[in-house]
């Protein structure tokens, strides 16, 4: 299938400083795709660029198959990391102007706004002041108002800053929904645990350059480092070490366990993991046995500090 | 849907909404009002009149000296010079004209005396001057044996009869009209520009402090929504100054018809001519031929140009406003900004008042009148005064030409502007965001 977004050799600079250095990327429909990277690295460039906020300096971007042009701009939704509202006016009347802004007729707006208000129970608000809000009610319209044109492209720029649990678990349920009905959602951020939990795809920016692109399982699969955690419970540790080590480098290592056992880290190099486990079995009852995944996290900080 | 008049329409409801503005628009002309009547009341009110005692031991001066409102003049001849002086040190006069008896009518030019407490007004002593000289002139003519009659009879009164080159006829005191008229457009532009520039300027920080700018520009063109806010904010403005208008002519006639106080000064033609109704028939003459004069001007292309400048002059400088707005974080970082601003407007304003007056077709005035910064204000006052249709058609070409630019390069600020945040850039900075 044709992938909804296609940035190709996008090139952004701000007088002597790259912002964006021949960044390609390529975001497939239905999926959530997390675009992550430390402060700085041009993440927020490249959102702006695909808004249409700001333009590249060379490199094209194509939604859809088609080079990026101001029709588009209905087809995107955007939540940007600064995000505010009018604080001197109403909820209602507040959605009611940006869902106009972007392209809804009145009615389309009202409807869509009735059905989003309702189903996050905040119909009460639709007369309150922005500033008679709390932070975390005026994010909830923030999101409202994101998504109430049913964009193709959802854009959330550290969507999870500033909700509590609790409301940050509603929004996480309703991005799901919304991917389900075909919605593509990028996804920008710092945060690994939401990317872990949430994205299909990711891709890493440092520093103006894209290092890593792919599926999450399969970059995972790429920084696999054959890891084993194993835990055993043997008679004779000594010649267990003996034969572990005449195939395999191992360190101690420690994890929660409910028993008392040896716990080692081994490095499977080559070896398949059942030429280990056949060590294990033959000298002692193995109680815990597991690859040691890297984590969203451990890439990042891999890939960044490289 | 087109999406800028939905901007403008936001712009508006947002500024004719706020407290502020409904305050301000239905109680400065109350204010206004209240303080003009105060002032007309004051003015309105007599003084009491000033005793001036005379002693004329010549008995030549005393009938000239006619009392009026100001002044009582009191004959008091048979009084003692040293009493009356005291009276004055008593403060029971305001002055004593002392006419002490000379042999020659010559020497009364040097000797008469006015004693008083407090310094008098220099009008006064002219006034008493002329009194006296009148008299001493009449006597020397009196003395040469001529008969003063038949020079009174033989006085005559020239009145010139302006024409302009063209053959058109043009009338007396017209040119005080012209200033006012001039003075009063130019003024208005300044302030509005002053007042909802300003206006512009802070919707625009409110919205980068309120961080929605971001939200609203992945939807419209900063253009967009700079052009919308300026043409919105504008329209409130004119809406608070056509309320003003209204409210004020209403207060005006009606605080007029209580208290009976005539020919308030400022008045617009409008009010003069709709309560005309109630003067004394000098009165009314005189205002008829004003308003004659005023019809007399070419008010209905007078009316466009002061629109047209109006436009020009308010984008181009709102544009200015609009990016610093957004070149800051806010309202206390926008004086250095703001200063450049003022500085030409002031410029025209004194330049209408102090050039434009004395010499409307000088090369200061005609320069002044060219310069985009200026011409809105220098152009409206010196308009009246008839300047060439090319001369006013070049002045709305330069100031069109540079409100196009001018708005351009301020939407460039504009855009990168409302994004960054942080430190108040200077002015390199901003010159770098022109070239991004």
């Amino acid at each position: 299938m044709q992938p909804i977004l296609e940035v190709k050799d996008v090139v952004k600079k701000y007088s002597d400083k790259v912002a964006l250095n021949h960044v390609s990327l390529s975001v497939p429909q239905g999926t959530i795709y997390g675009l992550l990277g430390p402060n700085g690295a041009g993440k927020t460039s490249l959102i702006r660029i695909i808004n249409q906020i700001t333009y590249p300096d060379s490199g094209q971007i194509l939604l859809d198959g088609q080079l990026l042009n101001p029709t588009h701009i209905k087809d995107i939704g955007y939540m940007p990391e600064e995000r505010g509202l009018y604080k001197t006016m109403k909820v209602g009347e507040q959605a009611m102007y940006l869902a106009q802004l972007k392209g809804l007729s009145k009615q389309e707006a009202k409807r869509q706004l009735q059905y989003w208000f309702e189903k996050l129970g905040i119909e009460e608000w639709w007369n309150k002041k922005i500033q008679e809000l709390s932070k975390g009610m005026a994010q909830k319209i923030q999101f409202v108002v994101t998504v109430l044109h049913n964009p193709k492209l959802l854009i959330l720029d550290e969507p999870f800053s500033g909700f509590d649990p609790v409301n940050a678990n509603i929004i996480k349920d309703e991005i799901l929904e919304l991917k389900k009905k075909g919605t593509t959602v990028i996804f920008s951020t710092h945060r690994m645990e939401s990317v872990e939990e949430m994205c299909d795809y990711i891709a890493l920016i440092n520093k103006s350059n894209k290092l890593i692109e792919g599926k999450l399982i399969d970059v995972k699969k790429e920084f696999r480092t054959h890891l084993y955690q194993v835990g055993i419970l043997s008679d004779n540790v000594e010649r267990l070490m003996l034969k572990l080590s005449e195939k395999f480098k191992m360190t101690s290592t420690e994890f929660k366990s409910l028993n008392n056992e040896l716990q080692l880290e081994i490095d499977l190099g080559n070896a398949m993991p059942n030429e280990l486990l056949h060590i294990l079995t033959e000298n002692g009852q193995v109680t815990h046995f597991v690859e040691k995944l890297p984590t969203v996290n451990d890439i990042f900080i891999q890939t960044v500090s490289k | 849907m087109n999406i800028l008049p939905l901007i403008i329409k936001r712009e508006f409801l947002a500024k004719v909404r706020n407290k502020s503005f409904i305050v301000m628009t239905f109680l400065s002309p109350l204010f206004f009002v209240a303080l003009m009547v105060f002032v007309a009341y004051l003015a309105s009110m007599k003084g009491d009149a000033k005793q001036i005692a005379i002693h004329d031991e010549s008995g030549l001066f005393i009938k000239q000296f006619k009392s009026n409102d100001a002044f009582v003049y009191q004959d008091l001849s048979a009084i003692d010079v040293g009493i009356l002086k005291d009276s004055v040190a008593a403060e029971k006069y305001e002055g004593l004209i002392y006419i002490p008896a000379q042999v020659n009518v010559s020497d009364y030019e040097k000797n008469i005396i006015y004693i008083s407490n407090d310094s008098p007004s220099l009008s006064f002593i002219s006034k008493v001057e002329l009194l006296i000289a009148d008299k001493i002139t009449h006597i020397n003519l009196q003395n040469k044996g001529i008969n003063t009659e038949i020079i009174d009879e033989a006085q005559s009164k020239v009145n010139l009869k302006l024409t302009k080159a063209t053959g058109e006829e043009t009338v007396r005191g017209l040119n005080e009209i012209k200033i006012i008229i001039g003075g009063a457009f130019g003024y208005f532009i300044m302030m509005f520009i002053i007042i909802y520039g300003n206006m512009v300027m802070r919707s625009v920080i409110e919205e980068k402090t309120n961080r929605i700018i971001e939200i609203i520009i992945s939807s419209v063109k900063p253009f967009q929504l700079m052009m919308g806010k300026i043409i919105g904010t504008s329209m409130a403005g004119i809406l608070q100054f056509i309320i003003w208008g209204i409210v004020g002519a209403f207060l005006l006639m009606g605080s007029s018809f209580f208290l009976g106080i005539n020919g308030t000064p400022g008045m617009t033609t409008v009010e003069v001519v709709e309560t005309a109704g109630m003067f004394s028939p000098e009165l009314l003459t005189d205002i008829q031929n004003y308003v004659h004069e005023i019809l007399s001007l070419p008010l209905i292309s007078m009316f466009v140009y002061f629109l047209v400048f109006f436009i020009g002059g308010y984008f181009l400088y709102s544009s200015l406003y609009a990016a610093i707005g957004a070149a800051v974080d806010n309202e206390t970082d926008t004086q250095q900004f703001l200063f450049p601003i003022l500085l030409p407007l002031m410029l025209g304003v004194y330049i209408g008042f102090f050039t434009v007056i004395k010499d409307p077709h000088g090369s200061i005035a005609t320069v002044f009148s060219m310069i985009p910064f200026t011409s809105p204000i220098v152009m409206l006052m010196r308009i009246p005064f008839g300047v060439p249709v090319w001369e006013v058609l070049l002045s709305i070409f330069i100031l069109f030409a540079t409100f196009i630019l001018v708005v351009w390069l301020a939407a460039k600020i504009y855009r990168i502007g409302i994004l960054m945040y942080g430190k108040r850039p200077s002015w390199k900075e901003l010159y770098k965001w022109l070239r991004y």
